[in-house]
């Protein structure tokens, strides 16, 4: 464990992030540069996204997306302009498509799944005849001994 | 000399486990008594191998005798006494030793605590542990040997790694360890249980407290682990989604099932094959961090290359071991019949339902985690899976979680009436949208999270209250506290474990939603706001330390009249050519101020990040509260005295 984190520090070195010199001016479209950038990978990173990253390609990623954003581009079409340039690799969050489905309807299929199966053994010991009742041959039988 | 009595106690180790396997393994299922009292002293001597190989290791890095390969890679002369030794689990190799030392370790303590266990359980139980010690000794012994030495030993050793020498990072692992390798005892019991096919309330009652010692260890690691990642990484944040971190997540959500569910075991005697199946899957879990940790497979595929033969035994090892124990689950699930029986709304329902919600979400935490692997390898798409989507699919959860738990939690075994139980909650409900409505009003306009998060924790700690109160039955306050104060720790160790799952969720939360943040250069005598704070940079000097050169900065942070003085440095360890940032961290119970200071810009300013985060100490607060919950459970009387009264149950319940 402490390899990996010290391999992931290392590519991170002195992290200091997004620097101030990379900040636009407008407030507006910085707020949104921020936000996409939390959801793009630093590719040269372990799991980091460019908002966290310190590595030179995260900063020129930041850079370019802010760009984009400045020429006027929606948020989608940053999301897609870094895709066609570095494949699908670079979301952090993965599109919900084809076998990614697989990924995303995990959680609400076995928590379904889980909830149904826990409510069929739940309500399976609910069934279970208790030895209090008594069955139809025996109830036949008391009323049978009763009448006499 | 003393480095080679270690290698060689190593190796006898390895065959004490051998026969510790075999002999009491054979002698239960043959009745041969002598054959199972084997077991004891062998999990004993096999410990106080171990115990001798360890210290010989760090014998070898404390004198810095660098002809040993580990140590020369690992250490230097220069690095403080308390990381020489700290060191010898810094590393691939004496991490494993110390894994192998625990495991022997949890055997010897149920040799030696385990009295109350009838012979043959505590006969299979000590070869299952030992099965597993086998496993792990020859990987340690044929793949990563921690005595090897050199033939020219150089002068000095090669490791003086900077930001290894940090308590936080230290100290971290010896907490994880002996949280996955805890594990590895529940499953031993869960295994010996199927070998002999029988589960009743006193194996519920005995797996209980080690799965309580190894999630409360685990809490605490990760608990660490997080602090660490808080103060080093330079902008505070505290949780990654990192495989490595999900690691450790995914044992502490699924032990935490299985505390849960031991329970009904102990108490109802219902959920008895589920229970043994969470132990079986809760130690997978373990040994699947271990794979991902060691073997690289996740951080990259080529990882995987570089060092095929570990990644393969250990992925033998979870194979072989997971393998067994569902194949033999399979067999002999269907003879676990349940005899409690329970309505659906009972305290048992609540707890079944907690089962589903943790199990499930530390499924999705796995699938998140080997997604980007199975995409590469079967659908030959290259995806990344990010802090965004475990966010997304896990928080629900937790939320559903928190919702039920003190519902769950007061409602009486077996049949409850909704409306009456929950009698005692009015209060905290109303009290958790008090709460909830006040922070909404306040801070108009914002995200919902912080509110939201404040009810949760909120309808968590007061319902903890309410469950307590309703424990100490009825009559005055005084007549109360009294029952209160005689109540069983178990009942304590609930309450305040629960309230430290409030605590921590407020706090992320309320980190998460009023964090702020502020990133600008600024001159030396440059003053500016930072929210209701008044920052300014008063110096920026060069200083000399012990091993390392470092550019600290002087920040003021006045508020009303309260001045904080922060020195954020950014330091360069020269030995090891690393720079590291050391954020400076004001700490206090309503807010963190956290600076960092950055490079010097080309007009001669500085680089300044400045934050204010809100309740931050409350997360790793609200973990420590948890475990400290799990360590008030494990003091029960139940779990310390009346071994012959467990027993006289015991071959009552055999019949």
């Amino acid at each position: 464990m402490i390899r990996a984190l010290i391999l992931w520090l290392a590519l991170a070195s002195a992290a200091f992030a997004v620097e101030p010199d990379e900040i636009l001016d407008d407030p507006v479209l910085e707020e949104r540069a921020r936000e996409l950038s939390k959801g793009i990978r630093c590719l040269v990173c372990r799991n980091e996204s460019i908002d966290e990253s310190n590595a030179e390609l995260a900063r020129d990623l930041r850079i370019l997306v802010r760009e984009r954003l400045v020429e006027g581009d929606s948020d989608d079409e940053v999301i897609d302009f870094l895709v066609s340039r570095y494949g699908e690799y670079v979301l952090l969050t993965p599109r919900a498509t084809g076998a990614n489905l697989v990924l995303w309807l995990a959680a609400p299929v076995l928590f379904l799944g889980g909830l149904a199966i826990a409510l069929g053994y739940v309500r399976s010991l609910k069934e279970t005849p208790s030895p209090e009742t008594l069955s139809e041959s025996e109830k036949a039988r008391l009323a049978e001994l009763i009448d006499d | 000399m003393i480095v080679e009595l270690g290698h060689f106690t190593l190796l006898l180790a390895l065959l004490v486990a051998g026969l510790q396997m075999v002999l009491p393994l054979v002698g239960a299922q043959r009745g041969w008594t002598a054959w199972m009292a084997v077991g004891g002293p062998a999990a004993i001597a096999q410990c106080l191998l171990l115990t001798f190989s360890f210290c010989a290791l760090t014998y070898a890095f404390v004198t810095s005798d660098f002809s040993v390969r580990l140590v020369a890679l690992n250490s230097h002369t220069l690095k403080p006494m308390l990381y020489k030794v700290t060191g010898v689990w810094g590393n691939h190799e004496g991490s494993m030793l110390l894994w192998c030392l625990i495991i022997a370790l949890f055997g010897a303590l149920v040799a030696l605590f385990g009295g109350n266990l009838p012979d043959k359980l505590k006969a299979r139980v000590l070869a299952v542990q030992a099965s597993i010690g086998v496993a792990f000794l020859s990987f340690l012994i044929f793949t990563s040997n921690p005595f090897l030495r050199l033939v020219s030993p150089p002068m000095n050793g090669q490791d003086l790694n900077p930001l290894l020498q940090d308590p936080g990072l230290a100290f971290h692992p010896p907490f994880l360890y002996v949280g996955y390798v805890g594990l590895s005892m529940s499953f031993s019991f869960a295994v010996a249980a199927l070998i002999e096919g029988r589960v009743d309330a006193a194996w519920g009652r005995w797996v209980r407290p080690w799965t309580l010692l190894a999630w409360l260890n685990l809490t605490i690691g990760i608990a660490l682990g997080s602090w660490w990642a808080y103060y080093e990484l330079g902008w505070g944040g505290f949780w990654f989604w990192d495989p490595v971190e999900n690691a450790s997540f995914m044992p502490w959500l699924i032990s935490a099932a299985l505390l849960h569910s031991a329970i009904v075991v102990e108490k109802r005697e219902a959920l008895k094959s589920w229970t043994i199946l969470l132990a079986i899957l809760a130690f997978g879990f373990s040994l699947i961090g271990a794979f991902i940790v060691r073997s690289g497979v996740l951080t990259s595929v080529h990882a995987f290359a570089n060092d095929p033969e570990r990644g393969v035994y250990l992925l033998a090892i979870t194979g072989v071991f997971m393998g067994g124990a569902l194949t033999l689950y399979a067999v002999r699930a269907a003879e676990m019949q349940a005899k409690g029986v329970f309505s659906t709304v009972s305290r048992e329902s609540a707890l079944v339902m907690n089962n589903v919600l943790l199990a499930v979400s530390t499924f999705v935490v796995f699938i998140g985690t080997i997604w980007p692997l199975v995409a590469e390898m079967a659908f030959d798409r290259k995806v990344s899976v990010g802090p965004p989507f475990f966010d997304a699919a896990f928080t629900p959860f937790m939320v559903l979680l928190a919702l039920i738990l003190p519902i769950g939690s007061i409602l009486p075994w077996k049949r409850a009436k909704l409306g009456k139980s929950l009698r005692p909650l009015w209060l905290a409900l109303l009290a958790a949208f008090a709460i909830f409505a006040l922070i909404w009003t306040v801070q108009t306009g914002r995200t919902l999270l912080a509110p939201i998060g404040a009810l949760l924790g909120s309808w968590l700690v007061v319902g903890a209250v309410a469950d307590i109160w309703v424990r100490t039955g009825r009559g005055g306050v005084a007549d109360k506290i009294g029952r209160a104060w005689r109540l069983p720790r178990a009942d304590w160790g609930r309450v305040v474990a629960h309230m430290g799952f409030g605590v921590t969720i407020f706090g992320i939360a309320a980190l998460l939603a009023w964090e702020i943040e502020d990133v600008r250069t600024a001159n030396i005598g440059d003053s500016f706001e930072v929210g209701e704070y008044q920052v300014t940079l008063l110096d920026v000097r060069e200083v000399q330390g012990p091993n390392y050169l470092s550019t600290m900065a002087e920040i003021q942070l006045t508020k009303g009249g309260t001045t904080a003085i922060l020195t954020p440095e950014s330091r360069f360890y020269p030995v090891a050519g690393m720079p590291t940032t050391e954020a400076a961290i004001d700490n206090g119970v309503f807010r963190d101020l956290y600076a960092v200071i950055g490079d010097e810009q080309a007009d001669g300013s500085w680089a300044v990040r400045t934050f204010i985060k809100p309740f931050a100490n409350w997360i790793w607060a609200g973990a420590i509260i948890m475990s400290l919950g799990g360590l008030l459970s494990l003091t029960d009387r139940r779990f310390r005295v009346a071994p012959g009264a467990a027993k006289a149950r015991a071959t009552v319940a055999a019949e």
